[in-house]
Parts: C-alpha cells; structure tokens; sequence
C-alpha cells in the first residue's frame, strides 16, 4: 500500500517539532525512519496513527486521506508502540482477542486469526499463558502479531527494540523484514540504532523536525559522498550513530 | 462499519473489563470495605444524633442505615468511576488506551463503551454492597433491585463522563489524592447521600442550594427512589441530563495528547 505525506508541520505550543515533513512509502517495502532521540519520530507517528490531531498538511494511505477518511485509513494500519501496550495480567489470546474485538471482529474470528499469527511467530504453545511470564523478546512478538490481526497493509513499529538485548533485536528486525517480502506489507520501522538498517533499505532521515534524506540507502550514501549509512547519518546530524 | 462491527466491539471491551476485575479481584473486594464501614460503623454512631422524619420515597420511619444505603451506592460508582477515568488518562490503562485508540470505530463511541464497560463492573459491586446490607436490615422491594439497574448506568455513565472531563482538563489533579479532595469529597458531602436535604435546608440555605445544583444529589435520588419503587422525574430528568452534557463533552474534548497516552514528552 502507498503512504503518502505532505507538508507536514506539527507544533506543541510554540515549540515547532515536525517542519514540512513529505515522503512517500513504497508498497511491499521496508523503510527505516532514523532520527536521533528527539527528532519527531514520535510525533510523525503519532499524526500516522491518528493519536495526534494534524495540524497542517495530509497523509494519504491507498489514496485515502486521513483527514477526511479516518475510518477507512486506520483499518490498514497496524501499529508496534514504543512502550508496551500490553495487559499484563491477561494472557496472550485475551490480548489479541481484545484487539480484534476493537476492530469489529467476532470470537471466532478472532480466535482463527490470532492463532494463525501466534503460529506464525511460534508463540501458538504460549497463547493461554498471562503476557507478564513472557521476557521481553515475545512481548515484542506477541504486540506484532496483535498488529497483524486485522490484516492491515501499513506495519508502523515505533522503537520496537527499545529494552531489548542485541540479538532480539536482530531477530525482531529479521522478522519483520521477511513479513515484508512474504506478505506484501509495507513497514516503517522507526528508530535511532543505525545498525538496524541495511544499505539497501529505503531509508528517510529525520533530524530536528526536518526530513534531511529520504531514498534508499545507496543514494543517500552517493548524494553525502559517503560510503555508509552510520558515516551519512554522522554528517548530517551531527549525532553519533549508536 | 457494519452494527456487528460495533457489537463485537461492545462486547470485547465488556470482556476486557471483566477479565479485569477477576484479576484484581481482592482490589475489588477490599473497595467494598469503604461504603460497608459507612453503612455498619458510621451509620451506627449517627443513628442517635440524627433524626429521620418521614420523607419520600419511604413510607414509614426508617433507620439511618436505609437511609444512606443508596447514598453508599452512590459513593462507589462515584470512587470507581473517578479511578477508572483517571487510570484510563494517566496510568495503568495507558497501553490498553492506545489500543483502544487505534480501533476504526468512532472514538465517541470507544470512549463511551469503555465508560459504560466499567460502570457495568462498578453495578456489579453496588449489588455486592446491597446483599450485604441486608444483614443490617436494609429491605427494600425485592422488585426494586431491578428498578434501580437503569438509575445505577446512568449515574455510572455520568460520574465515568465528568472523570474523563476533569482528568483530560484540569492537568493538576492528575493524581487520585487531588480528585479525591476537590471532587469526590465535595460531590459526597455536598449531597443528599448522607443527610435528607431539608435538614440540610435548616442549617444553611446557601449549602442546601449547592447540594441542589450538585448532580451527584441527583443520580442519589434516582437511585434512592428507583430501589424503592417509585418514580421521581426531577432526578431522572437531571440525571439524564448532565449525563448526556457531560458524555459529549468528555468525548469531543478528549485529545489523546492532552493526556499520557502518548507519552509523557512525545517527540
């Protein structure tokens, strides 16, 4: 599915945090959104989500804007947030059956279709079992197959590795990105670790509000004159790539 | 959006809600505590100092107990409703909002069904509240345990509706001990929970007409009289009222980034 944004501004107050912000997504395809902490990651997210208002400019998700076709939109959205958002004291199946209901489904479709992601992330044995015994890794898994649920076409993960040691990290991100190819999904994964990128990801800087990069990362090494990501994102932000 | 959509929707935030309160089951327990301590204890004390003439909806004299009965019914949809509110805007529902926030449905009709999700688990405990009260003798019409139902969801709607209101609005209450302090204690106190407002009407004017302004007095009345079968327009009228004032204004005021939802300091 094609994301487009345009001209997104955003302030709280007076205090301007996205200026003018414009890209496009490219359906089936995973993005790296790379911003230092307090870039407006989490606001861009936030106006994609919905739990922020938009100030100035659109999104449009398929075509369909957001502004004017919220309903529509927020059904091919599935989202990972930065913090946990999971009840934990339920098990994994109340969870995922809580956010089916949110989006209309009955019992039974709920039950098929969680099972069929709990497969899917081998979490299936771990379905009746309370989300607080899960470590850190599955929790991840368990908020991703809860976002897949209904289906949708646009993954949004904001920070999905926050907390997590280096090589859940690497498989979360692993993951997602063979859902992306096998699925069809189009992924924006925000985050400020540079090594969760690859070279030849569509990749879009974010520093200080503003979209300083955005193309795949190859270009963006050509167009800065450098010969890798963490050495671009160093020039333009100034910020040491973590 | 098709109606199933809402109705499966309805349901899971009831289930939600439910599976909620048996994990906490002993939180619950110990919230029945509160309104029982008023009813055997407090109750006790003040029966010798305070008259009770014959007043509607009762037909006889009755003891002090009946008499605050509701006004304690009223005190735990009020408690719970308050820490609902709260907890859905600041703390410990933060993740469970989000979620909430993402589904297509219209977030009036989220916000609305989750108010009443809660308000339904609140009725449960008032008839908790109400079994328990027959030990001290508070008999009311066996029928009148149903007639009260209608009274007790909207008193939880209203008071879910004007928590939502205030912990959305007023960034300085955002902890349970403020909100106890400016408003459920002063809604409590200021109504015809604990005392007939005629006698309220012979101490001080002035604060017989803020309990009258006071919608708690209300939702009180409505509850006091619909458990004892009888019918009282005023108070289901205001009730119904400020509910539906309150509702729309919780609703079409409530902006996720006036609260936590997103996050202390988004970025």
């Amino acid at each position: 599915m094609t994301v487009e944004a345009g001209n997104l501004s955003f302030r709280y107050g007076d205090k301007p945090v996205l200026r003018e912000v414009s890209f496009a997504l490219t359906s089936g395809r995973f993005h790296a959104l790379l911003g230092p902490n307090g870039a407006g990651k989490s606001t861009l997210f936030g106006l994609l989500t919905r739990l922020l208002a938009l100030q100035q400019g659109d999104i449009r998700l398929a075509g369909q804007s957001l502004r004017k076709q919220p309903a529509e939109a927020m059904r091919k959205i599935g989202v990972v947030f930065q913090q946990n958002a999971l009840d934990l004291d339920l098990t994994v199946r109340q969870n995922l059956q809580y956010h089916a209901a949110l989006h209309g489904l009955s019992r039974r479709e709920a039950r098929e279709r969680g099972d069929r992601e709990l497969a899917r992330f081998s979490l299936l044995e771990r379905a009746n079992d309370a989300v607080r015994t899960l470590n850190g890794g599955h929790r991840r898994r368990v908020e991703i197959a809860r976002a897949l649920l209904h289906n949708p076409s646009l993954l949004l993960l904001d920070e999905p590795t926050v907390g997590l040691d280096v090589a859940s990290r690497k498989a979360l991100n692993d993951h997602v990105r063979t859902l992306c190819e096998s699925e069809g999904l189009t992924v924006l994964w925000a985050t400020h670790l540079i090594e969760e990128v690859r070279q030849d990801d569509r990749v879009l800087i974010l520093h200080q509000g503003q979209l300083l990069a955005n193309g795949d990362g190859h270009s963006i090494c050509e167009a800065e004159g450098t010969s890798t990501l963490a050495e671009t994102f160093h020039s333009l932000t100034g910020a040491g790539a973590s | 959006m098709k109606p199933a959509h809402y109705w499966h929707c309805l349901i899971g935030i009831q289930t939600r809600e439910w599976l909620r309160f048996w994990q906490q089951r002993t939180r619950f327990a110990s919230a029945l505590v509160r309104p029982l301590l008023w009813l055997v204890v407090f109750a006790a004390g003040f029966r010798a100092v305070l008259g009770i003439s014959i007043i509607p909806p009762y037909e006889t004299y009755i003891t002090y107990e009946t008499y605050i009965a509701p006004g304690l019914c009223g005190m735990i949809i009020l408690f719970n409703s308050m820490q609902g509110a709260l907890s859905m805007v600041y703390d410990r529902e933060l993740g469970s909002m989000r979620v909430l926030l993402m589904s297509p449905l219209p977030r009036p009709f989220l916000l609305v069904t989750k108010l009443f999700a809660m308000g339904v688990v609140s009725i449960g405990q008032v008839y908790v509240f109400l079994l328990m009260a027959l030990l001290v003798d508070v008999e009311p019409p066996l029928w009148g345990y149903l007639a009260v139902l209608p009274a007790l969801i909207l008193s939880s709607l209203m008071l879910g509706a004007l928590g939502l209101l205030i912990a959305t609005w007023i960034k300085q209450l955002e902890n349970f001990a403020g909100v106890m302090n400016f408003v459920i204690f002063p809604m409590f106190f200021m109504s015809s929970a604990l005392y007939p407002l005629w006698r309220m009407n012979e101490a001080s004017p002035w604060l017989y007409w803020i309990c009258q302004f006071n919608p708690f007095t209300h939702a009180v009345e409505a509850i006091r009289f619909s458990l004892y079968l009888e019918w009282n327009p005023m108070a289901y009228g205001i009730t119904t009222a400020v509910t539906v004032v309150l509702a729309l204004l919780a609703t079409a005021g409530f902006r996720p980034q006036r609260t936590k939802i997103l996050g202390s300091k988004p970025t």
